[in-house]
């Protein structure tokens, strides 16, 4: 009797083990990374959250959410207020190096109409590379001291470049390579990570609440937020480039930001660029 | 009240010695307490700077500082160029429990993220 009630026993437990087996999915299907249906899935969110907004309309930011701010925006873009960073962009890509070289002569097609491939992901580097990185790293190839990140003259450069892609859409490249892919994974886990004292990740204001005011301000959607970068914001007084937008965006969680185009940046940069791939270059831009 | 007649009356200088010895002594009972609080007091502020910067410094190696704990440590240090222990101490402590929550928010950040994930 009590072999027989030990097979049986053995038995169920032997069922049940063959059940669970069978019904949760194999380890590494669940890890899998997969960037385009995370794209897929990141843009279904945003277009279903607002289902009258256009794709395209996504890289207006607070703009396209707002019918009063998206009066005075284009109002406002009749005499841009980056219009004077845009000249002095366009001038400083001009001006040769003191070796004679140019800008021009770091980049694809001579530099003009390549922003919407920025960031890419470097196999020799094995790291991803951002156009900020791109331009402090030409300048320094040609005896060039690098510009400051987050200052008026990589805003004045980058606007530049962004100008000469409008409308071009975001075509960011992730290369079937294992470091690229892990790349892409840290962006994404640093864009849902909760930091700072405040506990606000940047999904917290970006995904959860677009559209919505924090203080006075509202909400831009993630999807195309960086579209339009470098931007000038009405609260800085002045041009601010990618990097200045996410050490702010940490200061503002009263998390201690990380060094300009530290890893953790770059990644984010390229997981958010990937996800809007398909929406055209708006930069320069202007924000309150 | 004979005592209180005694010392106030007819003894008078002698309570005059009495008040003012005791005076004295009190006071020299409160310097001494409070010199002595001061000394533990800088040892403690060391100790309790040491353990708080400690913690932001793992706090650090996550990548997950807050500028509240900076702030609150330049803070304590302030205090205690000031010579005012007490709050050096209090402001030391505090920041250590800022930087406790930092490293809390990061390790446990790891998996949690992806609650908020989009799929």
């Amino acid at each position: 009797m009590k072999v027989r009630s030990a097979i049986s026993l053995a038995s169920v437990a032997l069922a049940l083990a063959a059940l669970t087996l069978a019904a949760a999915p194999p380890a590494s299907a669940a890890n899998a990374i997969d960037p385009a249906a995370d794209a897929r899935a990141f843009q279904k969110f945003f277009t279903t959250k607002f289902p009258k907004l256009k794709l395209e309309d996504f890289v207006n930011g607070p703009y396209s959410l707002n019918e009063d701010m998206h009066r005075q925006w284009v109002e406002k873009e009749e005499f841009p207020p980056y219009e004077f960073s845009l000249d002095m962009g366009k001038e400083m890509f001009a001006q040769p190096f003191k070796n004679g070289k140019s800008y021009a002569d770091c980049f694809a097609n001579g530099g003009i109409g390549i922003r919407q491939n920025y960031p890419y992901f470097d196999d020799k580097e094995g790291k991803v590379v951002t156009l900020e990185l791109a331009l402090n790293r030409c300048r320094q190839a040609n005896g060039e001291a690098p510009f400051s990140y987050v200052k008026d003259e990589m805003a004045a450069l980058t606007g530049y470049m962004a100008f000469t892609s409008r409308g071009k859409p975001f075509d960011i490249k992730i290369p079937n390579d294992p470091r690229a892919l892990e790349a892409f994974e840290t962006g994404k886990q640093y864009f849902y990570t909760r930091r700072g004292q405040l506990n606000f990740s940047c999904a917290s204001c970006h995904v959860q609440n677009p559209g919505e005011r924090i203080r006075a301000e509202i909400l831009a959607p993630a999807l195309g937020i960086l579209n339009a970068m470098p931007i000038y914001r009405s609260e800085w007084g002045g041009m601010g480039t990618i990097s200045r937008r996410f050490i702010t965006c940490n200061v503002q969680t009263r998390g201690v930001p990380l060094d300009p185009q530290s890893d953790e940046y770059r990644d984010l940069e390229y997981y958010l660029s990937y996800v809007s791939n398909g929406l055209p270059i708006s930069g320069p831009g202007a924000r309150p | 009240m004979k005592m209180t007649m005694r010392l106030t009356g007819s003894n008078r200088p002698i309570a005059r010695l009495v008040l003012a010895t005791t005076l004295l002594t009190t006071m020299l009972q409160i310097t001494r307490a409070s010199s002595a609080q001061a000394a533990a007091s800088v040892d403690e502020f060391k100790a309790a700077y040491a353990v708080a910067e400690a913690a932001n410094t793992q706090a650090g190696a996550l990548r997950n500082q807050w500028t509240a704990t900076a702030s609150t440590l330049a803070d304590a240090k302030k205090a205690a160029d000031a010579g005012n222990f007490d709050a050096a101490v209090a402001l030391s402590k505090e920041a250590e429990a800022l930087a406790k929550a930092s490293i809390f928010q990061g390790t446990s950040e790891k998996q949690a993220w992806k609650a908020q994930e989009i799929r």
